[in-house]
């Protein structure tokens, strides 16, 4: 298969690679060394300033306040969503009613209907789900505190995203709510593969469904579960966290900064402030951090893989 | 439906088998915690949504005063207002165009890519490889900042086609690692038996192999037409001209505007409007969604 190998090698690779290398690659290289610059990002003039922009952002407390809540989404957000999710799965798939004859673990029944209604948040845009809850949200006239006025819970009127302890919970628990359906489907799956046999054993030795689950589910899903946290991580340090803070939140990012996060505040430095060099500061800051919450789960839950 | 579900397995639970009584009877209270925790579940999941579809037949003042109330007639003049007044319109059409056309352009470029990563040995093909895939980790706000000069110098802001061809670049690190992996468990003894008969490289591409990767192709395709179609933070930073806007930002402009118009019916039916479709594709094919989307993870 040699000939004209190469002349088609490059035929296919250049337009892909080249959109990619001009769209992707180069302004992320170029963001690089915009950050050592003093660029506006409204004229073309600009100057090198070594690390004057990573000075100032050690001393910035915006910065570290967005830093601390990026953080809170990368760890608190996929530790909720994926322990929930993991605990519908285990109920679809095994908190079944044991049937005559049947085998000794079984899903409940509908279990396929529950995962066609938990993945419906999922295949919504998160900008029509976040205007969505925004109003939900309203203190005055939304539906969350009209239901609690409706039984009877008058006097605990929150404020929601008007207050700022309230506020960044409000927003996770939209991305929640929104992300569960996801995992119950991607464990459901994996679950099902998980041989019988297996649970059959641990049941005749005398263990019960929590240990089964800490035994055989969770070990077996490990690699799953694993993956899924990176995954879901990444998504909640850049797009995910961008759409729900800016649309949902007063500011955004408020009340009193008590929302924002780093990849609000790249946008915000950038294309609000007019200082393209300093968010490319704390866009490399945001970079650092994502490689390393990445690092660091693989190599946390780096155990044997188990074959079964 | 669920409740019914619920009661039944109440009722029917088996009679207690005299050799093991205390399993049975756990196996059944578990059976109806797991259900009770599972409704509750989807009642939260789908609470919202309903409340959203029942709120786009309301009146504005209704809206407001009672919003769990049932909407005293149906105003259906919500939605025609929306479709009309508020661009829905517009919206929808220009998301067609620029999801209609990334889409295409992300599979066949993606494709011809990850094809070539996949099957032919060559200097460079890992780092290649590896170029791409690692778009996947980076946060693309990062890139966004120069990005938007990039795109500006071009002549492409504010462009429908500048949008597409960036939605292909970013689409392009997953297409190509999940579509590299899927080509390298095809056989190759076709591929090389339609080489030997005089096929050239390209046609085999095009004849022999596209074909043979379609499921991976429709898993794949499905992935990015919901990434696309609900992109939001590309529109934003690029696409900044209201004639231009997509359906998410379009919407999001509209609870802006409409803050000040009072129009928030419209603003519901805009939303509604906007789901409907993505719900109404979902549930038709269920299967192969929930197979695109989580094929992502489990790679």
């Amino acid at each position: 298969m040699q000939h004209g190998k190469y002349r088609f090698i490059v035929g296919f690779l250049a337009l892909p690679l080249g959109l990619y290398a001009l769209f992707v690659v180069w302004p992320f290289v170029q963001s690089i060394y915009y950050s050592f610059t003093d660029w506006t990002g409204l004229s073309p003039e600009f100057k090198m300033v070594g690390l004057d922009n990573y000075k100032r952002m050690l001393h910035d407390d915006i910065f570290w306040k967005s830093l601390q809540h990026s953080l809170m989404f990368a760890v608190v957000l996929p530790l909720v969503t994926i322990s929930l999710a993991l605990f519908f799965a285990f109920m679809i798939n095994v908190g079944g009613r044991r049937r005559k004859g049947g085998p000794v673990i079984t899903g409940v029944r509908g279990s396929s209907f529950y995962k066609i209604v938990y993945f419906f948040p999922q295949v919504l845009s998160i900008a029509i789900v976040s205007l969505l809850f925004a109003f939900a949200y309203n203190p005055d006239s939304g539906a969350i505190n009209s239901l609690l006025r409706g039984i009877g819970l008058d006097h605990v009127q929150p404020l929601w995203l008007g207050d700022p302890s309230l506020a960044l919970w409000c927003v996770m628990a939209v991305l929640v709510w929104s992300t569960v359906g996801f995992f119950v489907v991607l464990f459901s799956a994996g679950m099902a593969s998980i041989p019988a046999d297996l649970y059959e054993a641990a049941l005749l030795d005398g263990a019960g469904r929590a240990a089964t689950f800490f035994r055989i589910t969770l070990p077996l899903l490990w690699d799953t579960v694993q993956s899924g946290w990176v995954y879901m991580g990444i998504l909640a340090l850049g797009a995910e966290s961008f759409a729900v803070v800016q649309i949902m939140t007063t500011g955004p990012g408020g009340p009193d900064y008590s929302t924002t996060v780093m990849v609000l505040y790249v946008y915000q430095k950038a294309f609000r402030d007019g200082q393209a060099a300093y968010a490319t500061t704390i866009g490399v800051a945001l970079l650092v951090v994502t490689l390393a919450f990445a690092a660091i789960v693989m190599r946390l839950g780096r155990r044997e893989r188990l074959e079964y | 439906m669920t409740t019914t579900e619920t009661d039944v397995s109440v009722t029917e639970a088996e009679p207690p088998a005299p050799e093991r009584p205390r399993r049975k009877r756990e196996g059944t209270v578990l059976n109806v915690f797991s259900h009770g925790v599972l409704v509750i579940w989807a009642v939260m999941v789908v609470t919202p949504l309903l409340w959203a579809v029942m709120t786009s037949f309301k009146d504005d003042r209704s809206i407001f005063s009672s919003p769990w109330a049932l909407p005293d007639k149906l105003h259906f003049d919500n939605w025609s207002r929306a479709w009309t007044q508020a661009n829905m319109s517009d919206y929808f059409l220009n998301t067609i165009l620029v999801v209609g056309g990334s889409l295409i352009g992300t599979l066949v470029l993606g494709s011809m890519a990850a094809y070539v990563l996949a099957r032919f040995d060559f200097p460079g093909n890992r780092f290649i490889y590896y170029l791409f895939i690692g778009g996947m980790s980076f946060p693309i706000m990062l890139a966004l900042v120069p990005l938007f000069y990039v795109v500006n110098n071009l002549g492409l802001l504010n462009t429908i086609h500048g949008l597409i061809l960036v939605y292909i670049a970013y689409s392009l690190p997953f297409t190509v690692f999940f579509l590299t992996a899927f080509f390298r468990t095809l056989p190759t003894s076709v591929a090389e038996a339609a080489f030997v008969d005089g096929a050239s490289h390209t046609r085999t591409f095009f004849q022999i192999m596209l074909p043979m990767a379609k499921p991976g192709l429709i898993s794949v395709g499905i992935f990015n037409f919901l990434g696309q179609w609900n992109q939001y933070m590309l529109p934003t930073v690029l696409n900044t001209d209201p004639d231009k806007h997509v359906l998410t930002q379009g919407l999001v402009q509209l609870a802006v505007s409409q803050g000040y118009k009072g129009d928030w019916s419209g603003l519901f039916a805009g939303l509604v409007m906007a789901m409907l479709p993505v719900l109404a594709a979902y549930i038709i094919f269920q299967r192969q969604v929930v197979a695109g989307l989580t094929a992502g993870a489990l790679k």
